[in-house]
């Protein structure tokens, strides 16, 4: 998990809090987004010699029901793979994954064992459909946490910012998001561990306070664009009050961006998770988890470098899964990308 | 540029403070205090109080605060209530490890990305692009514990050319520390390196829309050149951004290679101490990666003035 | 002449993956020193043509055809990047519409024009300095020496398009071509620009394809104009010849439409539909009268489905008869005006947290004017001018820091929120930028709907309200279920005044209505809100930094500048003999047909 950058803190004039999201492809989308420098805020010298110049084609997307992409169709694909391994797991595996098999000790794929068997024995298909469970709930309440707390925040920071009696709120607010930011999902989680005992549970909550900054950032800058646009000049000049305009114009205009904030907060979740686990301060034993599975597997490498690949390659579809899920879904959410191209 | 630099100081400075009052009433507040999780559930209720009034822990919270505020401040982290050892020295040595690790990883991604992603910008619409493109997110969904497993099965395990753990002080031999080094560091840089990738090749991709290097062209630049002269210092905004963010998740992602490869840096030193319920070094290593995080990313804000005049006047 | 300095000949565009060509068969020349116009709406193709001529073609389109310059061996099209770099500059230069992001915002100026000389290596190295501020002084840059150490965030629009305009002659090319130079700037910024291009060019003799919107830009520095429509060449010819006598049904209709000085039998603006009754810029001051006294007349000659063929039977006046009428109440009303402003300053703070530095912008700065009911008061004035911190103040969206408002019997400065909320059901707007205006994930019916559910009308009356409301701006009921992208620009703001008018209220404040439409939507769109003015009655308050369609529209003007009111007055008063220099300017920056024509000789 250690790789995901985060966003970092700052303030107001700092070009970081124009990089959209904090996770891995936040800027890295298929045909890129962001450039903080082209639109570093603070910048504004006064340009009294120029007004708006003539658009021709913003918003000029075709918003069909479904636009698909390569990285859309791949990541949805692997991502109901592990949600089918997950679901099929409740109704059946292969194996019992606590039955003990001593002969069948450390043996590599075979039609019994498709996926091979472990140190006790026991059957690594069976376990590796169990660990799909584990880290998708990790995943969902993990997600669920963030998005439940760092939207709301990040909207409520955006409409104070607004009134000059509460912009200091929104400051506060958001600096005290940024001082969250210095603790990364690992750190937070260790913390967890050391404070209450090691385990799903606190690993859940802490990868999901780590990941609320990430959230509210995006659902603040998502608002203060909505906030600042003239359709919402001109639901105020119709009376709308401002619940009304957080309900119908900021929150279906935001939702694209914070749907791809959780796919890749779903996917550091993963990441987080399986690490937390290999340093076994996540998932205990006896629950199988795809990150403890790889941790148990250093000591046979040598002989049974099998053992680390299934676990491994699990974890790393997984992420690619809902990394390529955002990246496509950004390419339809995005506002930037609507907005090239002019004669 | 000095009011921009000294509002960021004193935004680090706040942080720092609330953060340090955030970790200490993490640690100190919660149910279960330092004594009785160092003592263990069985001890008697006689020893957790013998315990807490040996390191003052029947104090009010604020005076411990304070008190522990002031140590951190003259160097001292404090003794541990399990070894009976100062903190201090171990937080110094580790921390030395783990800077030599995570900086060599992030120099090493850089160098891998930055020409890797420009490249991949600028051919686009080739294969070698777009290979570059699925290799960096491949990259980027491969855990680094998994990329280390990896190449000490292959380069340890098969081949024999590195060591598969173990760490050796440069002091203590140049060769030694850096064979040791290098899967380590690789096993870091290269997931680095694939989402730094990423993100230079997204950055690159819309500095070659601006205007400006359309303009670079009209002069009679080609578009390399263009992107060259004037395309790479504004690609470098963002880059700069990210790859601070990277350093700070590395300095406690390298928890996991430090493991792996049995090297005693923080990341170690943390571990154990949560493993043997130490709390007081657990408080004191948390604040001095949190205070090597806020470093970092005043480092990054200062970096942005340098780059970008317009924030220098605008600040 | 024996050889064109510029020859494109069947130029075809097709993007990668689209159906058809945007560009087809173009076929152009341009002589040496010869100056052309190349006039198009946007997705005319007339950029796409520039860029081609510079080799600067995205990547993604495929062009075929040839575009040959004087002095470059070969085929431009399909011409290797490094042979095209060193023609670039040196044969053919450009200019950007956007001044704001065609400078590199990391580099000094002076570095930045010093590197077109040096690229070239034309300029002996140690002469680049005296070289980069000869070039700052001959586009007349305030402070040449400073200049050459500032960065671009630094200069305004207009400086920036200077060092543009330094940066393209560097080389002295035989060919300039300026993509709508002018487009982003103020009125009479833009009047310096032209007049610097036309001076520069003309200094190192070179020819210019000069590429715009408005034919009335282009009368005054071009000798020919090609005009292009959706991808073609329509028509090619002398300035003259093509303002006075079109050939193409295109071009008279743009013509038409961009005449805001000239009217057909109803007192309307011409459109693309009614261009064929269109005189001419130049033969238009003996049309209207003719017209005035005999409209009936001419009203089966009136096909004008998409504007007005709904109402049209309904409201067949005219001009004439309306302007008395609506003069009428600002008369007899004086005692009593619907709107009135006294005193109103308004200073804006910056805000920081920390040890950011409180800059104060004085936005208005005592400004008083009334308004009678049924009046049209236009407020004109450049970027900058504080005509939009005005609007917000009236609407009260915005406090005045100091200064009496009153709209109706609201006193707007100290207006309690169920006040406001009354005054807002009173008083409309129409926004600038019909494609920002209305939120993109809302269909039109809810839209449209909106200020009636602030009222706690039930859902079928609303409906019934919006749907009787589009047809009065000439959208079907169909449009209801629709989503705002699947509309053109000028169907959208019928959409926006829809949205403003369902509440009927008594005042319309349109903030720069048509600025960001095509001309020949424009007129169409203004012609539908005259129309709406009368049939409603309504007060109007036209923002716009535009006099031609303030003077079309507006019995009263205000002419605003950094936060004051510098005059104010009759329309034909303020034209006739405006008392303020800045108004002089203004005037006569205001580019129009018949004058450009006129100065053009």
């Amino acid at each position: 998990m250690s790789q995901n950058p985060s966003p970092a803190s700052s303030g107001e004039t700092n070009p970081r809090n124009v990089v959209t999201a904090d996770g891995i492809p936040a800027a890295a989308s298929a045909e890129g987004t962001t450039a903080p420098g082209t639109t570093a805020p603070g910048t504004a010298a006064p340009e009294a010699a120029v007004r708006p110049s003539r658009r021709t084609g913003v918003d000029q997307r075709k918003r069909t029901l479904l636009r698909l992409n390569a990285s859309m169709v791949i990541g949805a694909v692997l991502v109901i793979l592990i949600f089918a391994l997950a679901l099929v797991s409740f109704l059946w595996t292969p194996y019992d994954p606590s039955a003990v098999d001593p002969v069948a000790r450390l043996q590599s794929s075979s039609l019994e064992h498709p996926f091979g068997t472990d140190m006790f024995g026991r059957d690594t298909l069976t376990w590796v459909m169990y660990g799909a469970r584990i880290t998708l709930m990790v995943g969902i309440v993990a997600v669920g946490i963030a998005l439940l707390i760092g939207t709301p925040i990040g909207v409520i920071a955006a409409l104070f910012a607004q009134y000059p009696w509460g912009a200091w709120i929104g400051a506060v607010i958001m600096r005290a998001n940024d001082i969250l930011l210095a603790f990364p999902a690992l750190l937070l989680a260790i913390i967890f561990a050391a404070v209450y005992q090691p385990g799903t549970g606190p690993a859940m909550v802490a990868v999901g306070i780590a990941a609320i900054p990430g959230f509210a950032r995006v659902a603040r800058s998502g608002t203060m664009q909505v906030l600042g646009s003239e359709y919402v000049r001109a639901a105020r000049a119709s009376n709308r009050r401002v619940p009304a305009i957080a309900l119908f114009h900021v929150l279906p205009n935001i939702a694209g961006m914070v749907i791809v904030q959780a796919s890749v907060a779903f996917a550091i979740s993963i990441l987080a998770e399986a690490g937390l686990s290999f340093l076994g301060l996540g998932t205990q034993a006896p629950v199988p988890s795809w990150g403890r599975m790889l941790q148990e597997s250093q000591q046979f490498l040598s002989t049974h470098p099998g053992l680390a690949l299934w676990p491994g390659l699990f974890i790393a579809l997984a992420v690619l899964g809902f990394n390529l899920l955002g990246d496509g879904l950004r390419d339809r959410f995005d506002p930037k990308m609507e907005a090239r191209g002019n004669g | 540029m000095i009011t921009y630099v000294a509002n960021r100081a004193l935004q680090f400075a706040l942080s720092l403070i609330v953060a340090s009052v955030a970790v200490f009433a993490l640690m100190s507040l919660l149910p279960g205090n330092a004594a009785q999780v160092a003592l263990g559930t069985n001890a008697t209720p006689e020893a957790v109080a013998a315990l807490e009034a040996q390191y003052g822990l029947d104090q009010p919270p604020v005076l411990r605060y304070f008190d522990w505020m002031g140590g951190m401040l003259t160097g001292d982290f404090g003794t541990s209530y399990v070894t009976g050892a100062a903190i201090t020295p171990v937080i110094v040595g580790s921390v030395q490890v783990t800077g030599i690790l995570v900086i060599a990883s992030i120099v090493l991604a850089i160098l891998i990305a930055v020409p890797l992603g420009t490249f991949a910008a600028l051919e686009q619409r080739n294969w070698i692009g777009v290979t570059i493109s699925a290799l960096s997110q491949i990259g980027i969904a491969v855990p680094n514990f998994l990329a280390a497993i990896i190449l000490v099965m292959v380069f340890s395990l098969t081949l024999g050319w590195f060591p598969s753990q173990g760490w050796m002080a440069p002091v203590e031999g140049v060769g030694g520390f850096l064979v040791r080094l290098v899967l380590p560091v690789v096993s870091l840089a290269l997931v680095q390196a694939a989402i730094l990738t990423r993100y230079v090749r997204s950055a690159v991709l819309d500095v070659m829309r601006e205007d400006y290097i359309r303009t670079a062209r009209a002069k009679g630049l080609t578009r390399t050149k263009a992107l060259f002269v004037h395309g790479l210092r504004n690609a470098a905004i963002p880059v700069v951004t990210v790859a601070g963010v990277q350093l700070a998740t590395l300095l406690v992602g390298a928890v996991i290679i430090e493991q792996i490869f049995v090297i005693p840096g923080i990341g170690s030193e943390l571990v154990r101490a949560v493993a043997n319920r130490d709390l007081v070094a657990v408080q004191g290593i948390v604040m001095v990666l949190v205070l090597l995080v806020l470093v970092i990313n005043l480092i990054v804000d200062v970096l942005y003035p340098i780059i970008d005049p317009r924030i220098r006047t605008a600040a | 002449m024996a050889e064109n300095l510029l020859e494109v000949r069947d130029l075809t565009i097709t993007p990668a993956g689209a159906d058809g060509p945007v560009l087809k068969d173009v076929s152009l020349s341009l002589a040496p020193g010869e100056r052309v116009g190349l006039i198009g709406e946007s997705g005319s193709g007339k950029s796409l043509t520039a860029q081609s001529v510079m080799g600067l073609l995205p990547e993604e389109l495929r062009a075929t055809g040839t575009v040959s310059l004087a002095g470059f061996s070969g085929n431009v099209l399909e011409a290797k990047e490094r042979t095209l770099a060193r023609m670039r500059s040196d044969i053919v230069s450009m200019v950007f519409q956007e001044p704001m992001s065609a400078l590199n915002p990391l580099m000094r100026i002076g570095d930045q024009i010093a590197e077109a000389l040096r690229i070239h290596g034309s300029t002996d190295r140690r002469a680049v300095p005296g070289r980069v501020l000869e070039l700052l002084t001959s586009v007349h840059m305030p402070d040449p020496e400073g200049a050459r150490y500032a960065y671009p965030h630094q200069m305004s629009g207009g400086q920036r398009q200077r060092v543009m305009l330094a940066i393209a002659l560097a080389n002295t090319p035989r060919l300039l071509i300026c993509d709508e130079p002018t487009t982003a700037l103020d009125v009479t910024v833009q009047k310096h620009m032209l007049d610097l291009i036309a001076e520069r060019v003309a200094a190192v003799e070179a020819g210019l394809l000069f590429i715009t919107h408005d034919l009335a830009v282009v009368a005054g520095v071009c000798d020919r104009v090609i005009v292009m429509n959706s991808g073609r060449i329509v028509e090619t010819g002398s300035v003259h010849d093509i303002f006075t006598n079109p050939q193409h049904e295109y071009t008279r209709g743009l013509l038409a439409s961009s005449d805001l000085e000239a009217t057909d039998a109803n007192g309307k603006l011409f459109t693309l539909k009614t261009a064929l009754a269109y005189a001419g810029p130049l033969g238009e001051a003996g049309s209207p009268p003719e017209a005035g006294t005999n409209p009936d007349e001419n009203v089966d000659a009136d096909v004008e489905p998409t504007t007005a063929s709904a109402g049209e039977s309904g409201r067949v006046r005219t001009r004439a008869v309306d302007s008395p009428r609506a003069r009428e109440p600002e008369l007899t009303g004086q005692s009593a005006p619907l709107i009135e402003v006294t005193g109103v300053s308004k200073l804006y703070k910056a805000r920081g947290l920390t040890l950011r530095r409180r800059s104060e912008v004085q936005a208005l700065e005592d400004i008083g004017f009334r308004v009678s009911a049924g009046q049209r008061l236009g407020i004109v004035g450049e970027s900058g001018s504080g005509k939009s911190t005005l609007l917000n103040i009236l609407s009260g969206l915005d406090r005045p820091t100091t200064g009496h408002v009153r709209v109706g019997d609201v006193r707007v400065e100290s207006a309690s929120a169920s006040a406001l909320r009354s005054l807002r059901e009173n008083l409309q707007i129409v926004f600038q930028d019909p494609f920002a205006s209305l939120d993109p994930r809302m269909r039109v019916e809810d839209i449209v709907s909106e200020p009636l559910i602030a009222r706690g009308m039930g859902r079928d009356e609303r409906l019934s309200r919006v749907e009787e409301m589009l047809l009065a701006v000439d959208l079907d009921s169909a449009a209801m279920r629709r989503y705002p992208h699947q509309f053109s620009g000028g169907q959208r703001q019928r959409i926006s005044i829809a949205r403003a008018l369902v509440t009927r209220p008594q005042i319309l404040i349109a903030d720069e209505p048509v600025s960001a439409l095509d001309v020949s939507v424009r007129a169409q769109v203004l012609n539908l809100l005259t129309d709406l003015v009368d049939d409603y009655a309504l007060t109007l308050l036209f923002v716009s930094h535009d006099l031609g369609v303030v003077q079309h529209l507006c019995s009263d003007i205000i002419v605003m500048k950094d936060g004051h009111i510098v005059e104010s007055g009759t329309t034909e008063d303020i034209y006739a003999n405006p008392r303020e220099e800045y108004t002089q300017r203004l005037i006569a920056a205001t580019p129009s047909l018949a004058g450009a024509l006129a100065s053009a000789g």
